[in-house]
C-alpha cells in the first residue's frame, strides 16, 4: 500500500494506466453509443425512449460506485494515514456528484414521455436524490476547512458515517414508497432484458468504467500538482518574508 | 460521575439566559404556527398536514442548537480541558449530546401535543405523536452531534451542519412521521416505532465514537 504513496510512482503509474482507459472509454462509447442509438430494437412499450435507458443506467450505477470509492479511499487515508487516499476521495467525489445529477436528469426526461411525469417521489430516485445530497455535504466540507490535512480528515468521517448509512436510507426510502420498476438487469434467474439491448448497455457500461477511471486519475494528478504548486508559493513567500 | 456532572452542567448552561433550550422551544412554537397562516386554516388539511409538520419543524428546531453544541466550549477553550480530564472524549461527547437530548429535544417532545392540537390533530393520536417523537428524537440528536463535532472549528458552520445533517435525517423521518401516517390510514404503527428505534440504537452505536473522532481533530 505504502508503495503507491510516493507522489512520482503515482503519476508514473497513472501515466501507464491512463492511456488504456482512454481508449477503452473512446472505443466503447463509439461503439456503445451507435449501438444504442442507431442499431438496437426501440421497445415495445417505451418505443425510442428506451434509448435513454443507455446512458441513465450506467450513469445511475457508476453514482453508487463513486461513493464506494470515495468511502474505501476515506477509510484507507484515515487507518493508514494515506495522503494520495484522501485525494483520490476528493477527486472521485464531483465526478459521482455529476453522474448522479446525470442519473436524475436523464431519469427526469424518460419519466416524462414514460410515466408522464418528470419526478416522482419513489424509493430509488429518491434515494438517488439523497445520494446527490450526501456528495454535496461531503464537497461542503472539503470546501469550507481552510487546513488542508484537517478538511481531508474531517470529509473523511463524513462520508464513513454516510457510506453506513446508505444501507439504512435506502432501505427506508423503499419502504415509504415504490412504484419504480423492479431490477432488471442483475437479479436471481439471469438478466430479463433482451440480448439485443443487452450488448449496448455492457458497452456503455464498460465507457463509463473506463471514463471513469481516467477521470478519477487526472484529478487526482491535478490534485497533486494544486499541493504542489501551494507549497512551493508557501516557500517563496517565506523567503521574501526573510 | 463525572459524566452526569458534565450532563447536569450542560442543562442547566441551555436553560440559562439566552440558552439554547428556551431559543428552541420557542422557535418550534412560532415555526409550526406559520403553517396554518401558509397553507389556510382548513382543519381537515391541517389535520392530515400536522404530523409532518411537526415532525420536520421538530428536526429544525434540534438543528439551529446543534451548531453551539462543541463550539461554545471549543471557543472558550472548556473543551481542551474535558479532553485532558479523565473521562474519554467519547463520553464526553456523549455527555453533551444527551444533555442537548434533555435540554433542547425533550421539551419539544412534550409540548408537540399541544401543537398537535393546534393544528386540529384528533386526540386520539396526540399519545401517538409524542410516543413517535420519543422514540426518534434520540437520533436526531445523537446524528446532529456527528455534525457538530465535524464543524466545530468552522465558523458560522451552521449552514454546513444543515447541509451535512439533513440528508442523514431522513430516515429518522420517515419512521418518525410514517407511524402516525399509518394511524391515519388506520394500520398499525408499531412496526414504524420499532424501526424508529432501531434507528435511535443504531445512532447511539456509532455517534460517540464518531463525534469524538472529529472533536479530537478540531482540537488538535
Amino acid at each position: 500500500m505504502q508503495r503507491f504513496a510516493n507522489p512520482a510512482r503515482f503519476n508514473h503509474l497513472a501515466d501507464r494506466i491512463m492511456p488504456w482507459s482512454n481508449a477503452v472509454a473512446i472505443i466503447a462509447f463509439m461503439l456503445g453509443g451507435y449501438y444504442s442509438l442507431f442499431d438496437s430494437p426501440a421497445d415495445y412499450q417505451q418505443s425510442e425512449t428506451v434509448r435513454i435507458m443507455y446512458v441513465h443506467v450506467p450513469a445511475a450505477w457508476m453514482s453508487m460506485l463513486c461513493y464506494m470509492i470515495v468511502a474505501a479511499a476515506s477509510f484507507t487515508g484515515l487507518v493508514w494515514k494515506h495522503p494520495l487516499a484522501f485525494l483520490t476521495a476528493k477527486a472521485a467525489a464531483p465526478i459521482g456528484a455529476g453522474l448522479t445529477a446525470l442519473a436524475l436528469f436523464t431519469g427526469a426526461v424518460w419519466g416524462q414521455p414514460t410515466w408522464g411525469t418528470w419526478w416522482e417521489w419513489d424509493a430509488r430516485m429518491t434515494s438517488v436524490l439523497v445520494l446527490f445530497f450526501l456528495y454535496l455535504g461531503y464537497m461542503a466540507m472539503w470546501e469550507t476547512i481552510e487546513d488542508h490535512d484537517k478538511a481531508s480528515r474531517a470529509s473523511s468521517i463524513l462520508a464513513l458515517v454516510g457510506v453506513v448509512n446508505i444501507p439504512i436510507i435506502k432501505f427506508s426510502v423503499e419502504w415509504w414508497n415504490t412504484v419504480h420498476q423492479g431490477a432488471s438487469v442483475l437479479r436471481v434467474g439471469g438478466p430479463s432484458i433482451h440480448e439485443d439491448m443487452m450488448l449496448p448497455l455492457l458497452l456503455m457500461v464498460l465507457a463509463f468504467h473506463a471514463y471513469l477511471i481516467s477521470l478519477v486519475l487526472k484529478r487526482v494528478k491535478l490534485e497533486l500538482t494544486r499541493r504542489k504548486i501551494m507549497v512551493l508559493r508557501q516557500s517563496l513567500f517565506a523567503r521574501k518574508g526573510r | 460521575m463525572a459524566f452526569w456532572a458534565l450532563v447536569k452542567r450542560d442543562i442547566t448552561l441551555a436553560w440559562a439566559q439566552g440558552g439554547a433550550g428556551g431559543l428552541s422551544l420557542a422557535f418550534f412554537m412560532i415555526a409550526t404556527s406559520l403553517f396554518p397562516f401558509a397553507v389556510g386554516p382548513d382543519s381537515e388539511f391541517l389535520m392530515r398536514l400536522a404530523p409532518g409538520v411537526i415532525w420536520v419543524v421538530a428536526l429544525l428546531a434540534g438543528l439551529i442548537s446543534l451548531d453551539r453544541l462543541f463550539q461554545a466550549d471549543f471557543e472558550d477553550g472548556s473543551l481542551d480541558m474535558l479532553a485532558l480530564s479523565p473521562l474519554s472524549l467519547e463520553m464526553t461527547a456523549f455527555a453533551k449530546t444527551l444533555a442537548h437530548w434533555f435540554s433542547v429535544m425533550l421539551p419539544l417532545v412534550i409540548l408537540s401535543p399541544l401543537l398537535g392540537l393546534m393544528l386540529a390533530m384528533p386526540v386520539a393520536s396526540l399519545g401517538w405523536l409524542l410516543l413517535s417523537l420519543l422514540i426518534g428524537s434520540p437520533a436526531l440528536s445523537l446524528i446532529g452531534s456527528i455534525g457538530a463535532a465535524l464543524t466545530v472549528a468552522v465558523r458560522r458552520g451552521g449552514v454546513l451542519i444543515a447541509l451535512i445533517i439533513l440528508p442523514l435525517y431522513i430516515p429518522v423521518l420517515i419512521f418518525g412521521a410514517g407511524s402516525l401516517l399509518a394511524i391515519s390510514a388506520g394500520t398499525d404503527p408499531l412496526p414504524h416505532l420499532a424501526l424508529s428505534g432501531a434507528v435511535s440504537l443504531f445512532a447511539l452505536f456509532i455517534s460517540p465514537f464518531a463525534s469524538a473522532a472529529a472533536l479530537r481533530l478540531g482540537l488538535e
